[in-house]
């Protein structure tokens, strides 16, 4: 059966689940190591995000601005790209700009990504920094989306249209925004468990982990560095994790040849498995030991869980990439979904195990939890006025997340990640259970809705 | 126009900023030169207006334009509200390109509609942004037709981000309230009292108004109206008829203390609850104004005896921590009036401000904080780039930073204690109360066993 999905006609969206795309650009920029994002707008496009994402990370985040203003909207914005990349390059030394466009310049309908050669070429101090481009309007897609448009740029710029010689024991991982430095970490864990080593693209376990540097430094600490965009070629796969990285992954595997595979996030048991079977066929190498007793560890979580979701309602709201999975591990268990909000309309919604997906915001969410009287909301931080409105506990999840720290290190993927998030939210549904039965002698009975 | 509104702002007479340009430097406006490509910081004009006017806690705040000016900036702040929560909520119209191609009034003015039905608000503000003022759409028209056919005051605030910084915002945001919101309702005349005043530039941050209130329900003065801390759109309506006005946060709206001077005779005094010094002073002009308003005369005595046991009562409770910060070495890198406001309670524990920070600082906040480092101009600097401000850290130089929370990580990267004393602090820190807090989290910072924990290096660092 295939979810419906609904795209209400609703003029005003009320307590957006959204972030913008530029956000998600500079995001993904952030994964490139010392790198300077730049926003083409007015200032106040880069100081929402950049105060976003710090809040998020809990880190200085080094995002800088073209400070567009009246006169430059109507005469155009070039002169203040060109001077913002002289600036950035004199002052922080970056080895790569990462520019994303606004709402406010794309309106205008200015076109930098051609114009960039020229202002490299008559400014010597833009001559050893890489420069890149995307076109991210704030009006269309989310996050996600803005930080794909950013990877397809980035494989555009520093990936050779050629074929290497393949070295059989390298694959690329292109990661979706919905993966935290933790997670990749994890990736390449696993991937090294089966003599594979990985160049991650774009990589924030280097550079928005959370450590402390031992110098100064005003660019990304850490991250992909353009030689490793320059390997890529000679990778012997690319596994890109998440539906959102579909044309990254498309772009990547025709300019270089390596064969792609666009995987879910490797959150949920048949997830991870599709993982670890993958990475058996690149390598040829039988599944580790220990991967083998981390699956069955994920095996006995759903055992000791399953219980406690079993005929629970949820309330999901999220980005795809990060929607489906959930969507798919909730379901797996027992639980059921009337409520479950996405961002945007994309092809996989439809395998959302739910009878229909609402293109929405979080409004949507708190109104169809208090009609479907669900157990739990699960979405990112800003659930929290609805589940104190509605007295229902939120499961957080997702961007941004700035009411909680260690962000950077929670791990949802693979049979660790799945075994310890399975575990996590059991144990709300085991808490609302002794809230419900406090006083009793402990015995769970029928459930009835809180709130 | 916003073309007439800008220069208008710009030419505020009052603005000691402002005096001090040359008539060239005036027409540019205000923070002109922070708006450098590739080397701002700090929001638009629309950043500037919506942190002036969503402490207004019962309207309905709606953004027009893409999802980054809402999306990514909702519940982002930490005004408080001692009741309705709907200014916590993000509206927007979440323009889309097919908007950006037909024009965004329509879904504006359904948008308005849909949260009126919905939420009923006493009334909702209409924030306009860059992208639907590039493409035309006449907000100021569409809130218009929505109030005269909803019933329901709709205010336009014009304050696209491309206009300029937050700063201007801020006053564009004071200009909405002069131009639709003030004066538009008259209180009961049996409820007009000459020790009513109004609060301008307070935003009751992490509810710091808890603090002041107290202090003022003893003296009798009454708030008529937070602009806009913990504000209530009626109560807005008929603060012009407050006896008195006190301008916090000097720059921000000052348009509004000398316009509400102008069109209704309402005496204002600049003033500050961070610090003992600056709060005692904020308490004695405002009684002082109240009598020459009409207050009884004895409201001075009052207010002088509350000043005295209030003092004595905030350094008992300040003294047991000052053991522990004496000779510690402070960064003050704040702006505006913190300048030197919070400068001599520092001196009082015995602790050092090795540096302080006069951005965005009048002259006089300067004269003020070069009085306080008793003539060390040294010790006055504009912006510190962050590798400085690093090392100063890391070599020790200071023991604890007073910052914004843009400057946190340089802070701790450099494994150095750090204090928020900017907009999303997370403590209160006005009134009397407010500074025997300060110095608690200061004490609480800087002596935090985990200094010693973070400055060790690894094991296998250690030299033989």
């Amino acid at each position: 059966m295939n979810a419906a999905v609904l795209t209400p006609r609703k003029a005003a969206s009320v307590n957006p689940l959204k972030s913008s795309a530029p956000l998600g650009a500079a995001m993904a920029y952030l994964g490139m190591a010392e790198c300077q994002p730049l926003f083409h707008g007015s200032q106040g496009c880069t100081a929402f995000a950049m105060v976003l994402m710090v809040r998020h990370f809990r880190e200085a985040i080094p995002v800088q601005t073209t400070a567009m203003n009246e006169i430059s909207t109507i005469l155009g914005g070039m002169d203040h790209v060109e001077q913002a990349l002289v600036t950035i390059a004199t002052r922080a030394k970056p080895k790569l700009i990462g520019i994303c466009s606004t709402g406010l310049t794309e309106t205008r309908g200015e076109d930098v990504g051609p114009e960039l050669k020229i202002l490299k070429a008559r400014n010597p101090e833009l001559a050893d920094v890489g420069v890149v481009f995307a076109a991210t309007p704030d009006y269309a897609g989310g996050l996600q989306e803005g930080w794909a448009i950013a990877v397809t740029a980035l494989i555009e710029a520093f990936v050779p249209a050629e074929k290497l010689p393949t070295d059989r024991d390298q694959i690329t991982i292109l990661a979706s925004s919905a993966l935290t430095p933790g997670d990749i970490d994890e990736l390449r864990d696993i991937t090294e468990a089966f003599g594979l080593s990985a160049i991650v693209l774009p990589d924030l376990s280097g550079s928005l982990d959370g450590h402390v540097p031992d110098a100064y430094q005003g660019t990304s600490y850490g991250g992909t560095t353009l030689e490793d965009m320059r390997r890529l070629g000679a990778s012997a796969a690319t596994l890109a994790f998440g539906a959102s990285l579909r044309r990254p992954a498309e772009v990547l595997e025709a300019r270089t040849g390596v064969p792609s595979r666009v995987l879910d996030l490797p959150l949920g048991l048949e997830a991870a498995d599709a993982l670890i079977v993958a990475l058996t066929e690149i390598s040829g190498r039988p599944v580790p030991n220990r991967l083998r007793r981390q699956r069955s560890q994920v095996v006995d979580a759903l055992l000791d869980s399953h219980f406690y979701y079993g005929g629970k309602s949820v309330a999901l709201a999220a980005e795809p990439d990060l929607l489906l999975p959930w969507a798919r591990l909730f379901a797996g268990l027992g639980a059921e979904l009337p409520v479950v909000i996405s961002t945007v309309n994309t092809p996989e919604l439809a395998a959302v195990p739910a009878a229909s997906v609402t293109v929405g915001d979080l409004e949507d969410l708190e109104h169809g939890a208090a009609e479907a009287r669900c157990d739990l909301l699960v979405t990112h931080a800003h659930g929290r006025q609805a589940s104190a409105r509605l007295g229902i506990p939120l499961y957080r999840m997702g961007f941004p997340m700035f009411d909680r720290v260690g962000n950077q290190h929670r791990v949802s993927v693979g049979y660790r990640g799945t075994r310890d998030r399975v575990f996590e939210v059991a144990n709300l549904f085991l808490e609302s259970l002794d809230h419900e039965h406090e006083g009793e002698d402990g015995h769970a009975g029928s459930h009835t809705a809180p709130g | 126009m916003l073309k007439d509104k800008l220069a208008d702002v710009f030419n505020e007479p009052d603005c000691a900023t402002n005096q001090a340009k040359s008539a060239a430097d005036k027409k540019k406006g205000c923070a002109i030169k922070g708006l450098q490509p590739g080397a701002a910081a700090g929001g638009c004009a629309f950043d500037g207006a919506k942190i002036a006017l969503q402490p207004v806690v019962d309207v309905a705040h709606l953004v027009h334009g893409p999802i980054a000016c809402e999306g990514n900036a909702w519940d982002n702040r930490h005004s408080g509200s001692s009741g309705p929560q709907l200014y916590r909520m993000g509206f927007t119209t979440d323009l889309t390109e097919l908007d950006v191609i037909h024009g965004g009034e329509k879904k504006l003015w359904k948008a308005i509609k849909e949260i009126i039905a919905k939420y009923d608000p006493p009334a909702v503000f209409v924030y306009q942004t860059c992208v639907p003022a590039l493409i035309g759409d006449d907000v100021k028209k569409v809130c218009m037709v929505a109030t005269e056919k909803l019933g329901i005051p709709v205010i336009p605030v014009d304050a696209p981000g491309f206009v300029g910084s937050k700063n201007l915002g801020n006053k564009l945001a004071g200009e909405t309230l002069l131009d639709y919101v003030i004066g538009t309702a008259e209180p009961d005349p049996d409820d007009i009292r000459p020790t009513d005043i109004n609060l301008i530039g307070e935003y009751n941050l992490v509810g710091e108004l808890g603090q002041i209130i107290p202090l003022l329900d003893e003296l009798g003065i009454r708030i008529r109206a937070g602009i806009t801390g913990d504000a209530r759109y009626r109560d807005l309506t008929m603060c012009h008829r407050a006896s008195v006005n006190m301008l916090l946060c000097g720059q921000a709206m000052i348009n509004v203390a000398r316009k509400m001077q102008e069109r209704w005779g309402i005496p204002y005094f600049e003033g500050s609850f961070y610090g003992i010094e600056d709060t005692s002073a904020a308490l004695r002009n405002m009684a002082a104004l109240c009598v020459q308003q009409g207050a009884a005369p004895d409201l001075i005595e009052r207010t002088d005896a509350l000043i005295a046991r209030e003092e004595a009562r905030c350094w008992d409770r300040i003294r047991p921590h000052a053991d522990r910060l004496k000779g510690r070495k402070v960064l003050l890198y704040t702006g505006g009036h913190k300048t030197w406001s919070v400068v001599s309670a520092l001196h009082e524990m015995g602790m050092e401000v090795v540096r302080t920070s006069v951005r965005k600082a009048t002259e006089t906040d300067k004269a003020k904080a070069l009085d306080l480092m008793e003539g060390n101009e040294d010790a006055l600097v504009q912006a510190i780039p962050n590798p400085e401000m690093y090392r100063m850290l890391r070599e020790g130089e200071a023991d604890i930073m007073l910052s914004g929370g843009r400057t946190q990580f340089v802070a701790l990267k450099a494994r150095t204690a750090w204090l928020d004393i900017n907009q999303e602090r997370l403590y209160a820190y006005a009134g009397y109360d407010g500074m025997v807090e300060l110095v608690k989290r200061m004490d609480l910072a800087v002596n935090n066993p985990v200094w010693a924990q973070v400055r060790a290096p690894a094991p296998w660092e250690v030299s033989p």
